[in-house]
């Protein structure tokens, strides 16, 4: 009853084709985005910002990143984690070893580099898919492991091996306190979904999904597989170099090559399965629930012990998150392979015929 | 010369283990195409299962020989794989038979993810042991050609006799028996065993099954060398790139693609490692993977991956 | 009614294709003219689908090479062709199902779209403008098919014989001067084959493209088509006009049979 298209006309292709055609979806996202900047500031505070909310933000844009490489492009990547760390090194080594350069410049810079490291690990896309480019990169995320690890130049030859940023200023403001860290996030990640939206809706994002659905086809109709597999891995790097950037700098603001191992690339591929593979929404919907599982859990487990009389320890906390995790991502895949994003379009769908069953 | 021979024929040892993971791999790949990310998992599952039981025998069942022991913690941890096999062919494997490989590679992720949950709550998280009297000194041999002799340890020695007979066994198994034909069947078209009555759900029970027990093995072989903890885990992640030099549906491969790492492995850490400050082997099999997947991708000793229009 | 049938537009000559010990195709060869309607018929496993897929460089053959509008090649490559404008479908609906309907067709066009990705990812003035004009073209090719009704519905959720129509959409989104059929009749029923055959020939006569067409109902191909290919285990047994072939003997034996 609410939900409906009624009325809603368009009358030239390009108002067919954008963003949110819809003008509830439309008035929706830009209310929720004027109440992440405007209210979600003064409601949150400190642990939230830090603990859920800066998280979220930037593990989003890392999920965003991957599910254009793995969802919409079907490229199966397990090194997302060295693409983080190619990004946050870069963007370290540019900030200690160029004086005064502005905190966006490294960060792009950290990007750019990221790309540069996704399209070498890349090359193999063009030749295998599947399991055997899970294996390419990996050989990225040990050899990233590896390289940060042991090569002191990239840490600043720092004794510890940990790497440090403080101080940071963008356009002449401070990214200091919690609040200023969650505005500045939240912009970076406001910018790049638009980006991404109008990547994936574009003749590129096209080609990316015809690779994905069926490369041989694609090559027939005259679309390049090296092209787009390439600019794939290209983009999706770009956006994962940022998100690590933006990881070490601003939420760990000091760190070291762990934070970027393995179960990060894990946890990102997590994110985008269960969020929605080949759904820009689905990649917020991934992180968050990634974000506030654990956190749930550390807070309802031990009142559901203590009902029992169960004394729940840290380490059962933490093997119940990977019970639950990994029953989960059986679970999406067996019930709902397209996520949390394919629930919440049935969840629209359903709200379009309201009150009707259908 | 001495020390040349003796870390290669410690690379060779550990290029063993790896091949028993490996073997796994093969076995599920073979009969159901599926890439089994979760092999790491069911050894250390195993693994555990098997120390803890052992642990128990005395305390609970009042049996205090440690060969019957480990005998009996033996059969109850592969009692238990079988368990594990059913219980996944029917909660997961039966569901998703129809989706693409990328899929049932992720619920294999998730399925790892769940074993080491469950696995950790069931046994414990500590570090266990598993004695079954593997002869821990290591041997000091060809001292006569070799100045003090070349270290080979004993421990390893046996650990690549038990990996013979269990390979020996499979291929006896796959070669001679009933089961072992319709498994091959399987693996060879899913469609066509079906339509001539081999039960697919059976099948593939049975598959995951003796996956299992090769976990066990191996797990049991793995924890009495390292001690049975939950890095063990990670060991799938070591023994992917053996079957891609391998390939991915030979058994011989996933041996030979097991050695030549393990050889690699220790060769380029020792020799290589310290002009590049060390720790090489994280990636060193894994660069080697690459370099195959770049210019003979079905492997040493696999299938030619044919794509079909 | 006549129709402008021109020179010779694709020459396929002697094009031999082996798979291992298997011989697909054997010295085949013969030509297509221009704005015609070219047959190629045979029993199964005559080697139709993998004479299209060498002229689309899916498969490189052996032997032989292949002319079209004055160039020879010894081996076809797949965006090369794509480019030169020959477009196809295929016998199993090579459709990217995880796309509605105007993407599929979309798809088609993304020879012809030339911003680069930054423009696109910023969608301002050439990207959004290339967007509306090729959106507007696919919307005629999609008014031409009438499936209108289907434009945001998922290729996958679509019956069978609307697939075949998408197929052919993103083929003609391509522009081509020569458009390779794989079967477009293949399981439909008598309504739907009359549809696709007014297509067809709409298509050949409206749009120009010439067209080859592998078909196995014979009603079809002795209706529609200017000349006839026929192949019999990867051999060329006929090559004529649809009435030379029907009285040709080898023809005659191969799909019906000789009477001892």
């Amino acid at each position: 009853m609410f939900y409906r298209e009624n009325g809603q006309f368009k009358t030239s292709y390009q108002a067919d084709q954008q963003i949110f055609p819809i003008a509830q979806d439309r008035w929706g996202v830009l209310l929720i985005i004027a109440f992440a900047f405007l209210a979600v500031p003064f409601l949150a505070d400190e642990y939230m910002m830090r603990a859920i909310l800066i998280p979220f933000l930037i593990l989003s844009l890392a999920s965003l990143g991957v599910n254009i490489l793995v969802g919409y492009c079907g490229q199966i990547s397990l090194g997302s984690g060295a693409f983080m760390a190619v990004g946050a090194y870069a963007a370290f080594n540019c900030w200690v070893r160029l004086e005064g350069i502005p905190l966006v410049a490294a960060l792009l810079v950290g990007g750019f580099f990221a790309t540069l490291v996704g399209i070498f690990f890349g090359i193999p896309s063009l030749r295998v898919k599947g399991l055997y480019l899970s294996v390419a990169t990996l050989a990225a995320q040990f050899f990233c492991d590896w390289a940060f690890l042991r090569i002191k130049w990239f840490t600043n030859d720092s004794a510890s091996g940990t790497a440090s940023v403080s101080n940071l200023t963008a356009f002449g403001f401070d990214v200091v306190t919690p609040f200023q860290k969650y505005i500045f996030c939240l912009s970076v990640l406001v910018v790049f979904g638009v980006l991404a939206k109008n990547l994936v809706r574009g003749a590129i994002g096209r080609e990316w999904m015809a690779i994905r659905d069926m490369d041989v086809a694609a090559a027939v109709i005259g679309i390049r597989p090296m092209y787009a597999k390439l600019s794939a891995f290209a983009v999706s790097s770009f956006i994962v170099g940022v998100a690590g950037a933006l990881w070490a700098f601003i939420h760990l603001g000091s760190w070291e090559p762990a934070a970027f191992s393995v179960d990060r690339s894990f946890q990102l591929l997590f994110m985008v399965i269960l969020g929605g593979m080949g759904s820009i929404m689905g990649s917020f919907f991934g992180a968050g629930f990634i974000v506030i599982l654990p956190i749930a859990i550390n807070l309802v487990l031990p009142v559901l012990g203590s009902w029992v009389g169960i004394q729940v320890s840290t380490a059962a906390l933490t093997h119940a998150e990977q019970i639950i995790f990994g029953a989960l991502i059986v679970w999406f895949l067996v019930v709902e392979p397209h996520g949390l994003a394919k629930l919440w379009s049935v969840g629209k769908q359903k709200m379009r015929v309201w009150p009707f069953p259908h | 010369m001495g020390f040349f021979l003796e870390t290669l024929i410690g690379g060779l040892m550990a290029g063993m283990l790896y091949s028993l993971v490996a073997l796994g791999f093969v076995l599920i790949y073979k009969a159901s195409g599926v890439f089994n990310f979760a092999q790491g998992a069911m050894v250390l599952f195993a693994a555990l299962a098997m120390a803890r039981f052992a642990e128990w025998m005395p305390v609970y069942a009042g049996i205090t020989n440690p060969i019957a022991a480990n005998l009996i913690a033996f059969v109850l941890a592969a009692a238990v794989m079988f368990v594990v096999a059913w219980v996944i062919e029917y909660l997961v494997l039966r569901h998703l038979v129809n989706q693409e490989g990328t899929t049932l590679l992720m619920a294999t992720l998730g399925i790892t993810y769940f074993l080491d949950g469950v696995g950790q709550t069931i046994f414990g998280s500590d570090i266990y042991k598993i004695d079954i009297g593997m002869p821990k000194e290591p041997l000091m041999a060809f001292q006569n050609a070799f100045e003090g002799g070349i270290m080979i340890s004993q421990e390893d020695m046996v650990a690549a006799v038990i990996a013979a007979v269990l390979v020996a066994a499979l291929s006896l198994f796959f070669q001679k028996t009933t089961t072992g034909r319709a498994l091959r069947a399987v693996a060879d078209d899913h469609q066509a065993a079906q339509s001539i009555g081999i039960p697919l759900n059976r099948i593939w029970v049975i598959v995951w099954c003796v996956a299992g027990i090769v976990a066990l093995v191996a797990g049991m072989i793995w924890g009495s060398k390292l001690g049975v903890q939950f890095s063990l885990s990670t060991v799938a992640l070591r023994a992917l790139p053996v079957v891609i030099l391998g390939g991915l549906t030979s058994v011989p491969g996933a041996i030979i693609g097991g050695l030549i790492i393990g050889v690699g492995e220790k060769l380029s850490e020792v020799f290589l490692g310290p002009y590049v400050g060390g720790g090489i082997e994280i990636w060193f099999a894994y660069v080697l993977a690459l370099g195959f997947l770049l210019v003979r991708p079905q492997g040493l000793f696999g299938e030619k991956i044919i794509d079909r229009v | 009614m006549t129709k402008n049938i021109g020179d010779v537009i694709l020459d396929v000559n002697n094009i031999s294709l082996r798979f291992g010990g298997v011989k697909a195709l054997t010295d085949i060869s013969f030509n297509v003219r221009e704005h015609e309607i070219r047959a190629i018929i045979g029993p199964n496993g005559a080697g139709k689908s993998s004479m299209l897929n060498c002229i689309n460089g899916v498969y490189t053959p052996q032997e032989g090479s292949i002319t079209f509008q004055g160039q020879t090649f010894d081996h076809m490559n797949s965006r090369q062709v794509a480019e030169m404008g020959v477009a196809r479908t295929f016998q199993n609906l090579a459709l990217f199902k995880g796309m509605s309907v105007i993407d599929n067709i979309m798809t088609g066009r993304n020879l012809r779209m030339k911003s680069n990705i930054f423009l696109q990812a910023l969608r301002l003035g050439p990207a959004e403008n290339e967007e509306i004009q090729h959106r507007a073209r696919v919307e005629e090719i999609i008014d031409f098919l009438e499936i209108q009704a289907y434009r945001k519905t998922p290729v996958g959720q679509l019956p069978y014989g609307l697939q075949k129509r998408v197929d052919l959409g993103r083929a003609l989104a391509m522009e081509p001067k020569v458009l390779l059929l794989d079967e477009p009749m293949a399981g439909m029923n008598v309504e739907e084959k009359q549809d696709m055959c007014r297509f067809i020939l709409d298509v050949n006569d409206e749009f120009g493209c010439t067209i080859v067409l592998i078909e196995h109902d014979m009603s079809v191909v002795m209706d529609i088509s200017d000349r006839v290919v026929v192949l019999d285990y990867g051999k060329k047994i006929g090559d004529g006009t649809p009435e030379e072939v029907r009285n040709n003997e080898e023809v005659i034996s191969a799909y019906l049979g000789t009477s001892h």
